[in-house]
């Protein structure tokens, strides 16, 4: 055996498990979704034997309302929740990232949410939002006067909203510490350059660093966006898609049609193009943004 | 005027004193160069000119106005970094003009000074490239390109060419020499080269442990070099130092010796020794000699020299070039 094809056979053999694994939970789930979706495939096994029902279930899909609300909704909990999430990481990472006292007990405190699983996350807004006298209601009698409060979740016109700010605040410092290492990763002499060309900060910000995130901004985006897409468990559990379908996402209504309802068939044809859709997403935004040094 | 001036100037950090109280004036239109070797203070000297270190004590004045508390853009200075710290997103054009463009000048007047500074520096046909586009050449020229387009009293350079390879530091030395010919602003250039400060300086400023070992003309500090540190720092190869019996018969603590200033001979000579090993380069031969009693010494002779390894020879002096050294200072005129 030739020492090239040995070293490929023992590269091919350590991949292997990482393959198996990603075969057996990843590739194969995908696929029989993807079969799933041309049949009504139940939960639990019926009698009467599956059915191939061709491209039934997308028509039903693009046929319901609620699937177009859930999509809205998605769309819009991203629209919102990506510029405020990723505004908020970076403001905390140029703070961070300045010579402030004690930078190193803040940077710890800043990354809290991310030890926290988001459903003690979730727990814990939901005692915020809580009516009528929560701590963000209490906060909010000072300027209303006592006695009046708000509905955070339980109002269409606040719920979503709601869900944003909690969700910004529970992811962002993943964020935080990219934008992090992204600002450390900026050369201080390009500073230095701008102090000399009478730069002020409000300058510096924009024309170095600014540009010198140009490709943590671009992944930001994206998987901050891909994330955003997938909202589920906050809404699973504050507003199970409610008030009025306000806060229904993709997700949820993938979860309600495919284990409440039981139709596996259907809720995989709205898997596969949720799958599409954020794909398509993806590969629009890289289209258009592209890193330092490809342009 | 623009000469700049340092008066008992202090810089630490906490505890540690980068710079012991200092006075230098580096005078209008010189070519001044600090030297010497890491740590010795002369990039934190050139770095409080800019304003881009705080000195902890005394003032620093750039053509009689005191700068000490002023922002770097308000020095008139302009610097060139090490690392040419070009913005990687803007275009050469854009790199070069950028602080005339902050400081309000109308775009046609900027398009014309970048076009001016470009024509001076051969980038004519790379003003709308990207830094990542350039060799490191034409990167260093763009840096040079970005200081004089603002027309600075005072240019700043901080070992601009470590970066770059031994043939094109060259030929950069020789064009930053033309620069400050054709331009006349004061030059205040850091390098831990002793060529580059040999070569490009009208005046070098050799410092040591954040003070001032000795401040002249090059050749000036060639031929008398005030204290050991200088003598050892200045010329290529290092000067030969004898010590104890040997520099005591000669007058001096410590006597050096540059190579160049010994001659070699197979038949008599002060020295006796054995070539442990020879360097011929064409132009110059470069023995190393065990001497007894002194130790090992090398010798700079020009041409071809048919020596072998562990030969005897005889090494002399050449008349008046013994540096003579005692208590840390020169004595030998």
């Amino acid at each position: 055996m030739s020492i090239k094809s040995r070293s490929q056979r023992q590269e091919l053999a350590m991949l292997l498990p990482a393959v198996i694994f990603l075969i057996a939970l990843i590739v194969v789930p995908f696929a029989l979704s993807i079969w799933f979706s041309f049949t009504d495939q139940r939960l639990v096994p019926r009698p009467i034997p599956t059915k191939v029902i061709g491209f039934t279930n997308y028509l039903r899909m693009f046929d319901d309302p609620l699937f177009w609300q859930a999509i809205w909704n998605t769309v819009l909990f991203a629209l919102l929740v990506v510029p405020f999430q990723l505004a908020i990481s970076l403001g905390a990472a140029l703070i961070l990232n300045a010579a402030i006292p004690f930078r190193s007990v803040f940077r710890a405190i800043a990354i809290l949410p991310l030890l926290l699983p988001m459903t003690v996350i979730v727990a814990i807004w939901a005692v915020l939002f809580r009516i009528p006298n929560g701590p963000l209601n209490a906060a909010y009698q000072w300027f209303a006067g006592s006695g009046n409060y708000v509905d955070w979740i339980g109002n269409p016109s606040t719920a979503m909203v709601s869900i944003v700010v909690l969700s910004a605040w529970a992811t962002f410092p993943y964020q935080m510490l990219i934008y992090l290492a992204g600002l450390q990763d900026i050369p201080q002499d390009l500073y230095e350059a701008a102090k000399l060309d009478g730069a002020k900060s409000w300058q510096r910000f924009r024309y170095v660093t600014w540009p010198g995130l140009r490709n943590v901004n671009i992944f930001l985006l994206i998987i901050t966006t891909i994330g955003a897409l997938k909202l589920f468990t906050q809404v699973n559990i504050l507003t199970k898609g409610g008030p009025n379908g306000a806060t229904t996402t993709i997700i949820q209504y993938l979860f309600q049609q495919g284990y409440a309802t039981q139709k596996v068939g259907y809720a995989s044809a709205v898997a596969v193009f949720f799958f599409l859709a954020v794909t398509a997403i993806a590969l629009l935004q890289r289209r258009f943004l592209k890193n330092e040094g490809e342009a | 005027m623009a000469d700049v001036r340092f008066s008992s100037v202090r810089k630490g950090y906490g505890a540690v004193e980068v710079i012991p109280e200092l006075d230098l004036t580096i005078e209008d239109g010189s070519f001044t160069v600090l030297v010497g070797p890491s740590g010795c203070g002369k990039s934190t000297l050139l770095r409080m000119i800019a304003g881009l270190e705080e000195v902890t004590a005394g003032t620093i004045t750039i053509g009689g106005e005191d700068v000490t508390h002023r922002d770097p853009s308000e020095r008139g200075i302009a610097m060139v970094f090490q690392s040419y710290a070009l913005y990687p997103h803007m275009t050469v054009a854009d790199n070069i003009g950028f602080g005339l463009k902050l400081s309000g000048l109308p775009k046609d007047e900027v398009a014309k000074r970048v076009a001016d500074a470009a024509a001076i520096l051969q980038l004519d046909k790379l003003l709308e490239r990207k830094p990542r586009q350039l060799s490191g050449g034409q990167r260093q020229r763009v840096a040079i390109g970005r200081a004089i387009v603002r027309k600075p009293k005072v240019f700043l350079f901080d070992e601009p060419l470590s970066n770059l390879d031994a043939a094109l530091r060259a030929q950069m030395r020789v064009e930053l020499a033309e620069l400050h010919t054709r331009i006349g602003a004061t030059m205040v250039y850091v390098t831990h080269d002793q060529v580059e400060a040999m070569t490009m300086a009208d005046r070098i400023v050799v410092l040591n442990g954040g003070r001032i070992e000795q401040a002249g003309a090059p050749m000036d500090l060639y031929r008398a070099p005030a204290t050991p540190f200088v003598a050892g720092f200045i010329g290529s190869p290092r000067m030969n130092f004898l010590e104890g019996q040997a520099a005591k018969a000669l007058g001096g603590d410590l006597v050096g010796i540059r190579p160049e200033h010994l001659d070699i001979s197979a038949a008599s000579g002060l020295w006796q020794g054995r070539l442990r090993h020879a360097e011929h380069l064409g132009s110059e031969t470069l023995s190393y000699v065990d001497v007894e009693g002194v130790g090992s010494m090398t010798v700079k002779t020009e041409g071809e020299v048919s020596v072998a390894p562990n030969q005897l020879v005889y090494l002399s002096p050449r008349e008046g070039q013994l540096h003579v050294f005692n208590a840390g200072k020169r004595t030998s005129i």
